[in-house]
C-alpha cells in the first residue's frame, strides 16, 4: 500500500541542492524590473503627482499612475452573492485620488533593474493632503467619523446575525454566565518568499503568459483575462516553486496586476517581486477582531447559551475575488461547534478602515472561533467548581449526535471528539502535572496547562464561491496519461507549496493502479496544461484533488485490464495489477506488463477490438455536493511557563491529537501540522502588526515583528485518530489547518491557568511580556 | 544612488570569477543575478531571516548583509557547491528522509547553519540546535524535523547523547 506510507517528496531532492525554481529565479530576455511609489499616509488625498524627474533617470522605462492605465484594466468590487448587503466599493490597479491604507501604491516605475527602479520611484513626486485617518472597528462605526468610501455613508462593510433557540431565556435561567472581552490583533501569513510575478506579454498573438509565486493559477487566469481583456485561453498562468503561501498568496494583488498591465502596454517582460517592508505593508492581513462572548452554563456544567458579539477590524477594501467575509463568517458560525448547545447568537459587524486589506490567511477565523469557547469553558467550570476538561467531555458531541447541524448552521457528518480527549489523555497525564506545577509553584516558577478542542473545516463546496458569483473552482479534476512506456503523467488542478499534495496525490495514483510510486509523475500549477481547478487553499488538497486522482486511478485501471483482458482472452474481473505487472487475482500469476499494455494501446491499436474501453488517458472530475465544508476536528494540550517578572512566556510542551480522516502520507502531515501550530503559537505570543496613532506601521522589519524560530518552539507531539469521511472513496479531509486552528486557545488557556494564583488573566492575543505584565498588574 | 563600479577577484564554489560590479550591489544579488546561483534566497534584506546564508572563507555569513565588493578576494560557496562536503550531503539525505523542509526556501540557509554548528559541535543536544538555527526562519515546518535532521546525522556520524526535553526524535 503506497497510500497510509511515510514517503519523502521527490520535490525536496532539487530544493535541497539548490536547485528549485522560484519566480525571482527566473529571468526573460529584455525583461523589466518594477518598484513601486506607496503611500506614507495612511489616509491622504493626492493632488499631484509629478513623474518627470523619475523619467529623466537613465534606465528607466516607464512610469504609470492610475491615469495612464485608464483603459487598459478595469476596476474591480470584491462582492459575494451570498452575502448581498455587503459592501463592496471600487478598487483599481493603482490609487487614483485618495489613498486608503499606508503602503498602498499609487505610482509604478519600470526600469531596466530593481534598484534603478526603485531610483526612479525615489523621484516621483507626490503632493499629499493629509486626512484623518479611521484605525480601529469602534472609531471607524462612531456617529461622524470620517467615510473611507465615496459610494458609502459609513464604514460599515457588513453585518449580519445567527440565532438558534432562545439565547435570552437560556441567559436568564443559567446557574452562571462566563464573559470576556477578547482582542485578537492583526497578523500575516509571512511566507518566506515575499509575493512575486512575472508578466510577459506578447503582442501578436494577445498572449499573456504570467509566472507567479501564487496557490491559484485557473483564478488567476481568469481575472487576468477578464480585467485586461483578453481571451482567456490566451492567458497562461504557472506556478513554479512557490516559497510558502499560506493563504496569503491566493488572492489578487493590484501590485502584482500592475506588472500585468504594463508588460502589455510595453510588450516587454515584467518581474515585481515584493520586498519585505511591501510585504508588511501590502499583504494581506489577518484576524483583527474584537470579541465579547458570553456562555451560560447550569450547575453541572451544561452549556446552557452562548452569544459572541464580533467586531471584525477589516481593510480598506474587501479582498478580491473571495472578498473578506469568510473570517468573520467563521467566527459566527464555529464559536462552540464542537459542543451540544441549542441556544446561540452571533453578531458580526465588519468595519472598513485605513489599513491594509484584510483576509484569508490559514485557517481563517478558526483560531478565534476555538480560543473564545475554549477560553469561556475554562472560566465558567473554574467558577462553578468543575473540572473543565470533565466540562468538556459533558458538553462534547458524541458519536450518536451525527450528522449534526450546529447552531452556527455547519453541517458536521462526524466528529471524534470524545476519542481525540481519551487520546490526548493517555499522552498527557494531567494529574500528575498539576503535582508538578504545585511543586513548582511552591518555587515561584509559574507553570499553566491549556486544552483547546477545535473543529476544521476543509474542502469548500461549489455552493460557497459558486454561488458567490466568483470564477473560483471548487470541483478538481485530475487527467491521467499513459505514456507509451508504460509510465505516467498526472495532471491536477491542486497546487504544492511543500506541503506535499503531489507526494500525496501520486500515492494514490500509484496505489490504485498497482504501479511503482516513481512510475508517477504529478504536474501541477500551470493554468494551460492542467484541468481547471481551485489550486490549494481551505486543505482541498487531499479531499478533493485526492478524490478525483483516484477516480482517474480507478477508471485508467479499468482501461487496462480491459485490455489485457482482451489480449489475454481472460475475464478482467480476475486480474489485477501489483507493481507494474498485470496478474491473475487468484493465483497470482504474473501475465504481462503494464508497459507492454501502454505500448499496444498506443502503437498497435488495431490489436484491441472495437467496443473494448481502450483509453490510456483519462479524466475525471470530483466535487462536494450539497455540502459547504467537510470537517476534520481535534484537540490541542499546551503546557506554558510564564516568567512574571519579565512577562515572557516559555512554551514548554505542545500536543495536537487530530482526526483529518484518511491519511495519505503521515510523514507529511505531521510535520504541516506541526507548522500550523507554530504558526498558531506566533499569533498567540508574538506576532502583531502594530500601527501608531496616525495609521504608520511599526512592524515593518523582522527586528519589530517577531516570528517563532526554532529556539522558543517546543517539541510538538502529533497523534491521530483517523474517521474517514464517507462522503468520499478516499476519505480523507484535510489537515492544514488543524495546528493553526488549536493553538492560540491552547496557549491562551495555558497562560491563564500559570498566573491564576495571582487572580489574574488576559484576554488580549498576541501575549506579548507588556501585555501579560499589566495583567499581571506589574507594568 | 550611487552606481559607482568596482573590478572585484573570487572565486564562487570554486571557479574563479572576475567581474566589475556596482559597489552597493550586496552579495547576494550578485550570487543569484549576476553568476545565476539562484539557490541563495533573499527573505527579507535585512539580516534577519538566514535565507541568504552563503560561506564566506569557510564562515556563514548573511548574503544580504555583505557587499559584493567585499568578497573580493575571498571563497564563496553557495549551496549548489555545497555537495562537496560530505557532513552537507549527510545533512540533506536526513532533510530529506526527514521531511525537513516543505517550500525549500529557507533550506538552503539552514542546511549551512546546520553544517556549521556539527562542525563546531559534532554532539548537540537539541537545546543546542534549536539555538544555533535560530538565526533562521522556516515559516511551513514546525522546525522539528529540522532538528530531528541534524541530530539524526549528530548521531551518525558522531553518536552523539539523547536529548531533547521530550521524547525521542521522530522515525
Amino acid at each position: 500500500m503506497s497510500i497510509g506510507a511515510e514517503v519523502p517528496r521527490d520535490r525536496a531532492k532539487r530544493l535541497l541542492v539548490g536547485r528549485g525554481r522560484y519566480v525571482d529565479d527566473i529571468s526573460l530576455p529584455r525583461m523589466l524590473h518594477l518598484a513601486f511609489v506607496r503611500s506614507p499616509y495612511a489616509h491622504a488625498r493626492i493632488d499631484a503627482i509629478d513623474t518627470s524627474r523619475a523619467m529623466a533617470l537613465p534606465g528607466v522605462v516607464a512610469v504609470f499612475t492610475a491615469a495612464d492605465l485608464d483603459g487598459a484594466v478595469s476596476s474591480w468590487r470584491a462582492a459575494h452573492k451570498l452575502f448581498p448587503t455587503m459592501a463592496a466599493p471600487e478598487q483599481g490597479v493603482l490609487a487614483r485620488d485618495v489613498v486608503r491604507w499606508q503602503g498602498e501604491a499609487v505610482a509604478a516605475v519600470a526600469a531596466e533593474s530593481r534598484a534603478l527602479a526603485e531610483d526612479g520611484a525615489e523621484q516621483v513626486a507626490v503632493e499629499w493632503h493629509e486626512l484623518t485617518p479611521v484605525l480601529d472597528g469602534n472609531q471607524a462605526l462612531a456617529p461622524g467619523a470620517p467615510v473611507l468610501h465615496r459610494d458609502m455613508t459609513d464604514n460599515l462593510a457588513y453585518e449580519t446575525k445567527i440565532t438558534a433557540g432562545d439565547v435570552d431565556a437560556a441567559f436568564a435561567g443559567a446557574a452562571h454566565v462566563a464573559e470576556e472581552h477578547f482582542r485578537f490583533h492583526r497578523h500575516s501569513g509571512i511566507s518566506l518568499e515575499p509575493r512575486g510575478i512575472i508578466a510577459d506579454f506578447e503582442p501578436s498573438e494577445s498572449r499573456l503568459t504570467v509566472h507567479q509565486s501564487h496557490q491559484t493559477p485557473h483564478q488567476q487566469q481568469d481575472l487576468y483575462a477578464r480585467l485586461l481583456g483578453l481571451p482567456e485561453h490566451k492567458v497562461r498562468v504557472i506556478c513554479p516553486d512557490v516559497g510558502g503561501a499560506f493563504g496569503l498568496k491566493h488572492h489578487l494583488m493590484a501590485d502584482e496586476l500592475t506588472a500585468c498591465v504594463a508588460a502589455k502596454l510595453l510588450a516587454r517582460p515584467v518581474k515585481y517581486i515584493a520586498d519585505r517592508l511591501e510585504s508588511f505593508l501590502s499583504d494581506i492581513h489577518c484576524r483583527d477582531h474584537e470579541v465579547h462572548a458570553r456562555m451560560a452554563f447550569s450547575r453541572e456544567g451544561e452549556i446552557l447559551g452562548l452569544h459572541v458579539d464580533d467586531l471584525f477590524n477589516a481593510g480598506a477594501y474587501g479582498q478580491y475575488p473571495r472578498t473578506s467575509i469568510a473570517e468573520g463568517n467563521q467566527i459566527s458560525r464555529l464559536t462552540g461547534a464542537p459542543y451540544r448547545h441549542e441556544n446561540y447568537r452571533a453578531d458580526l459587524r465588519m468595519a472598513f478602515l485605513n489599513k491594509s486589506i484584510l483576509g484569508h490567511i490559514r485557517s481563517v477565523g478558526h483560531p478565534i472561533a476555538c480560543a473564545v469557547a475554549e477560553r469561556l469553558i475554562d472560566l465558567g467550570a473554574a467558577h462553578l467548581g468543575l473540572d473543565a476538561i470533565e466540562v468538556r467531555r459533558r458538553n462534547y458531541l458524541d458519536d450518536d449526535d451525527f450528522p449534526r447541524t450546529s447552531t452556527g448552521g455547519v453541517e458536521f457528518e462526524y466528529l471524534s471528539l470524545n476519542p481525540c480527549l481519551d487520546k490526548a489523555l493517555e499522552i498527557i497525564d494531567v494529574a500528575q502535572f498539576r503535582q508538578e506545577q504545585a511543586e513548582a509553584r511552591a518555587k515561584g516558577v509559574y507553570r499553566g496547562i491549556g486544552v483547546a478542542t477545535f473543529v476544521e473545516l476543509t474542502a469548500i463546496g461549489p455552493e460557497y464561491y459558486g454561488e458567490g458569483g466568483q470564477h473560483i473552482s471548487a470541483q478538481e479534476t485530475c487527467l491521467l496519461r499513459l505514456e507509451g512506456s508504460g509510465t505516467l503523467r498526472c495532471y491536477t488542478g491542486a497546487t504544492d507549496q511543500g506541503q506535499g499534495i503531489d507526494t500525496g496525490i501520486q500515492q494514490v495514483v500509484a496505489d490504485v493502479l498497482g504501479l511503482p510510486l516513481g512510475d508517477v509523475e504529478v504536474i501541477s500549477g500551470d493554468s494551460a496544461l492542467c484541468p481547471v481547478g481551485g489550486g490549494s487553499w481551505g486543505s482541498r488538497g487531499a479531499a478533493l484533488a485526492g478524490e478525483a486522482a483516484m477516480r482517474a486511478a480507478t477508471t485508467l485501471r479499468r482501461n487496462i485490464l480491459s485490455i489485457a483482458a482482451s489480449l489475454l482472452q481472460k475475464n478482467a474481473a480476475g486480474l489485477t495489477i501489483e507493481q507494474g505487472v498485470v496478474v491473475d487475482t487468484a493465483s497470482g500469476t504474473t501475465h504481462m506488463a503494464v508497459s507492454e499494455i501502454a505500448r499496444i494501446g498506443h502503437f498497435q491499436p488495431y490489436s484491441i477490438p472495437e467496443g473494448v474501453a481502450a483509453d490510456l488517458t483519462v479524466v475525471e472530475r470530483y466535487a462536494t455536493r450539497d455540502r459547504m465544508f467537510l470537517a476534520g476536528n481535534g484537540l490541542q494540550i499546551a503546557i506554558v511557563e510564564v516568567d512574571v517578572d519579565s512577562g515572557i512566556v516559555m512554551p514548554l510542551r505542545h500536543l495536537v491529537v487530530h482526526d483529518c480522516g484518511r491519511i495519505l502520507n503521515p510523514l507529511l502531515v505531521r510535520e504541516q501540522v506541526r507548522g500550523g501550530v507554530v504558526q498558531g503559537i506566533g499569533a498567540a505570543l508574538y506576532e502583531e502588526l502594530r500601527y501608531d496613532p496616525d495609521g504608520h506601521l511599526l512592524t515593518g522589519s523582522f527586528a519589530d515583528y517577531l516570528v517563532p524560530m526554532a529556539g522558543e518552539m517546543p517539541d510538538i507531539e502529533v497523534a491521530h485518530i483517523e474517521s474517514p469521511t464517507k462522503t468520499s472513496e478516499l476519505g480523507a479531509k484535510g489537515a492544514g489547518e488543524a495546528g493553526t486552528a488549536g493553538a492560540v486557545g491552547a496557549i491562551l488557556n495555558a497562560v491563564n491557568d500559570a498566573i491564576s494564583p495571582f487572580d489574574a488573566s488576559i484576554a488580549e492575543v498576541p501575549i506579548t511580556p507588556p501585555r501579560l505584565l499589566r495583567a499581571l498588574g506589574r507594568f | 544612488m550611487s552606481n559607482k563600479l568596482r573590478r572585484i577577484a573570487l572565486t564562487v564554489n570554486g571557479e574563479a570569477v572576475e567581474r566589475e560590479v556596482p559597489v552597493r550591489l550586496n552579495l547576494v544579488d550578485f550570487l543569484r543575478h549576476e553568476l545565476g546561483f539562484t539557490g541563495s534566497h533573499v527573505g527579507c534584506e535585512h539580516g534577519a531571516c538566514g535565507a541568504c546564508t552563503v560561506l564566506l572563507d569557510e564562515q556563514t555569513v548573511r548574503g544580504c548583509l555583505t557587499l559584493a565588493v567585499q568578497a573580493d578576494g575571498c571563497a564563496v560557496r553557495t549551496i549548489e557547491g555545497a555537495g562537496e562536503n560530505e557532513l552537507m550531503v549527510d545533512l540533506q539525505a536526513a532533510f530529506h528522509r526527514l521531511n525537513a523542509l516543505q517550500c525549500g526556501f529557507c533550506t538552503p540557509g539552514m542546511l549551512f547553519s546546520a553544517q556549521e554548528l556539527l562542525q563546531a559541535n559534532p554532539a548537540p543536544s537539541r537545546e543546542e540546535i534549536r539555538d544555533y538555527l535560530s538565526g533562521n526562519f522556516c515559516r511551513c515546518t514546525g522546525y522539528q524535523a529540522i532538528v530531528d535532521a541534524v541530530q539524526a546525522v549528530a548521531q551518525m556520524r558522531h553518536g552523539a547523547r539523547h536529548g531533547g526535553r521530550h521524547g525521542a526524535p521522530g522515525p
